[in-house]
């Protein structure tokens, strides 16, 4: 069915950001104008899911009038409505903390200039996730790139500058690298969308081409989503952006890449040639378990918090890409749960951060939050709460994507990897522990005698976004239930016959 | 560069027909090699000699930073528009056949605003450019 | 010898690797963006080149033409010319301001001053 509700919620933000430009006189005109627009942007969405979960069919929209395979389709199936009702809905709640915190940070000509890259970031992302063209993906991934980039680059430390630098440099390549796998999938199957090239892919004689298109889309989407060797960029990039950036893009940035995977892996290739033929199982399970242990490990012994939280992300796309790579149904859907739950834990510690460095007015490290557990109670506890989340106790969402990550670990027989997720959350335990340590047990210094608890724009989205890590955690059967429709979507058949062997890409039965 | 009195007075004779060429480039879009980014780029060049011969301040005499702002945000506006008027006249979003009575009158009419918004933007953002390198703001902190 | 008929494809390996080659050897970052444009200039080469037809002419309506060479990667390499155009743009922008906050654009001399301003400077890291 076709519904004007597909195609609105990247048009919006792209409507509304020339007009905080034009209007960049009136100081807080741009963050009303986020503000209104990211809310409707969130109601379509919530709608489109509502839409979607109901009646079972995708959602298709048509741009331009030009039907496929010749013009842009969007296609809005399970995953891409929840991946939607993700992204706009993060970007809804911390709207309002960006008032008091884009405001201390950012100079004020430059505000409404943030606000229209937020915006058009956001338009990026959601474009991401609705596309159906090949070739639209790569436009919507450059355009939330570079305004990623730019937003970055806003922040208020110099190592800002070199992070966005850096990012901008390996995000550039990679997205150029997934530019080439579409060229030669265009150029073999001679079209562009999505679904006709995977029914071309299916008839088509076995061709080096089209190898070597999945080899350049593996590559480029693995910078993106900071697999093990290729997330240099992520822990300087997410340290040093603005509060309020730091947790939409480290909720939803990599995330977004992610979806991106499933969607090459699964709807464009087909699940036996990626984890079968071309190995996919065995290069993503193997750089995940470096991934979840370094990540973990370093974040041990980083002081800057914000750093360690984003060492800590590394290992969580591990935790995502190990659920991935193992090829079945209960792998997938556990590593949607944890999309779902990293996206909302992640933010909600960010933004926990972002208050304490405003209220601090300098960088958080573990010595300064010493005794700050006293003066700023509700969003210390809110940091535990959400920590509680990312660790995986009990009663919150991070239990059930663990749980979920586990079991099918032990279904493909990997108890070593258990093993690892277990020691990996003790880690989890360690650097989370720390902070709370140093927060509760911690000395009062004497210039934090005056810090007053966070305003309270600030506290309702640290708030919401940790009820809900608590919510997914006490709903887990509704989560567990639309993540294995997803997955059962995506993968008809429950697990692959055997995606860790050696053998050489087949496709259709013979070699190229 | 002001002193040199050579590239004052070509400069002079040739910013007129670099803009006519742009104007060229952009109406003839659908016949020759052009369109909006080509001649938005042409068009900037235009302003970016004035800035380079007679200096950053000159040009911005002629075509302030702020206008430059402006304009590109409503070149993006204009694009922004077509969508919105063919959202709604009842067809899909960028659906230039509902613009007009017949389909080839819609989709030429849709293409040619979207470029004049496309040119718009490019030549702004390209003169924008511009002045943010060469004007010498930048403290060693 | 396919070297001959596909001369355009060796081409943009080579100038894809060059650039590449260039981002990762040299260490001054206006270099590095030059060795980025090329990259990105090499698959542009690699997909109009593509679009060749055999006796096609350009996809431009004249009388007399029947075959016609693929307009559509043009299209799709007109986005990627503006989308690199951007990037090399928003890379030159955070290069000036690197070289007014750090007063070099020398990669290793970021480095060292980076590591001076967390390891001997303030507690604020």
């Amino acid at each position: 069915m076709t519904s004007d509700f597909a195609a609105l919620p990247i048009f919006l933000p792209l409507l509304a950001a020339p007009i905080c430009v034009i209007l960049s006189r009136f100081g807080k005109t741009a963050w009303v104008i986020s503000m209104m627009v990211t809310w409707a942007v969130a109601a379509m969405c919530l709608f489109s899911f509502a839409e979607v979960y109901a009646s079972g069919e995708p959602l298709k929209y048509h741009m331009g009038g030009w039907a496929p395979p010749i013009g842009i389709e969007l296609h809005i199936d399970l995953l891409a409505a929840s991946m939607l009702v993700l992204v706009s809905s993060i970007a809804a709640i911390t709207m309002p903390y960006f008032f008091r915190s884009v405001n201390d940070e950012i100079a004020r000509e430059q505000q409404p200039f943030f606000y229209a890259a937020f915006l058009m970031c956001l338009a990026g992302l959601l474009g991401i996730i609705s596309t159906h063209d090949a070739f639209n993906l790569y436009v919507f991934l450059e355009i939330s790139s570079l305004a990623s980039y730019m937003l970055i680059a806003m922040g208020r430390d110099r190592r800002a500058l070199a992070a966005a630098f850096q990012y901008l440099m390996l995000g550039t390549i990679g997205a150029t690298m997934i530019l080439i796998g579409i060229g030669f999938l265009y150029l073999t199957t001679g079209t562009l969308n999505m679904s006709d090239i995977a029914t071309r892919i299916d008839v088509l004689a076995p061709n080096r081409a089209i190898i070597a298109a999945f080899a350049f889309f593996a590559i480029g989407l693995v910078m993106k989503v900071a697999l093990f060797p290729l997330h240099v960029w992520l822990p300087n990039a997410y340290a040093y952006a603005p509060s309020a950036v730091s947790p939409f893009l480290a909720a939803v940035g990599t995330k977004v890449a992610l979806y991106a995977v499933l969607r090459i892996t699964y709807s464009v290739f087909g699940h036996e040639f990626s984890f079968g033929g071309m190995h996919l199982s065995l290069i993503f399970t193997a750089l995940a378990v470096p991934a979840i242990l370094i990540g973990s490990v370093v974040a041990i012994f980083e002081t800057n918090l914000k750093r360690m939280l984003a060492f800590s992300s590394v290992a969580q796309v591990g935790y995502i890409t190990l659920g991935i790579g193992l090829a079945s149904q209960t792998g997938l859907s556990a590593s949607l749960l944890q999309i779902f739950n990293h996206a909302m834990t992640k933010s909600a510690l960010f933004l926990a951060l972002g208050a304490m460095t405003l209220r601090l007015g300098s960088n958080v490290t573990v010595h300064n939050i010493r005794g700050l557990g006293k003066r700023m109670p509700l969003t210390a506890f809110a940091f535990v709460l959400a920590g509680l989340g990312l660790i995986g106790m009990p009663f919150t969402g991070g239990f059930v994507s663990k749980w979920y990550l586990m079991k099918a670990t032990l279904d493909g027989g990997w108890w070593l990897l258990t093993i690892l997720i277990a020691i990996s959350s003790i880690f989890a335990v360690i650097y989370i522990w720390r902070v709370v340590e140093a927060m509760y047990f911690g000395r009062l210094s004497a210039q934090s005698e005056t810090i007053r608890e966070a305003p309270p724009s600030m506290l309702v989205p640290i708030w919401l976004l940790t009820f809900c890590v608590i919510l997914l955690g006490f709903f887990g059967n509704e989560a567990v239930e639309i993540s294995q429709r997803i997955a059962d979507q995506l993968m008809p058949s429950p697990s692959l016959p055997d995606p860790f062997s050696f053998d050489p890409p087949i496709l259709n039965g013979e070699m190229p | 560069m002001k002193d040199h009195i050579v590239l004052r007075v070509v400069a002079k004779f040739v910013l007129p027909f670099i803009l006519l060429f742009g104007m060229y480039v952009q109406m003839h879009g659908e016949i020759t090699p052009g369109g909006g980014f080509q001649s938005g780029v042409v068009i900037a060049c235009a302003f970016i000699l004035y800035g380079l011969i007679y200096g950053l301040h000159a040009a911005q005499r002629v075509f302030p930073r702020w206008l430059c702002l402006r304009l590109s945000a409503l070149g993006l506006l204009l694009y922004a528009g077509v969508g919105v008027a063919t959202l709604m006249n009842g067809g899909e979003l960028l659906n230039y056949s509902v613009l007009a009575d017949s389909q080839t009158s819609g989709q030429h009419l849709g293409i040619w605003l979207i470029e004049l918004g496309v040119c718009l933007t490019v030549a702004n953002v390209m003169v924008l450019i511009y002045y943010g390198f060469a004007s010498h703001k930048m403290r060693i902190r | 010898m396919e070297l001959m008929t596909h001369y355009p494809y060796w081409m943009a390996i080579v100038l894809m690797m060059t650039g590449f080659y260039t981002v990762m050897a040299t260490s001054n970052l206006v270099k590095k963006l030059i060795g980025l444009s090329m990259f990105q200039t090499s698959v542009m080469l690699f997909y109009v080149s593509a679009s060749k037809v055999k006796f096609g002419v350009a996809p431009v309506m004249t009388e007399g033409a029947t075959v016609y060479s693929n307009p559509l990667p043009h299209v799709l390499m007109l986005t990627a010319i503006v989308v690199g155009l951007a990037t090399l743009a928003v890379g030159l922008a955070i290069v000036v301001r690197i070289r007014g906050a750090y007063g070099t654009v020398e990669e290793d001399e970021i480095i060292a001053l980076d590591r001076d301003q967390s390891s001997g400077g303030r507690n604020d890291e």
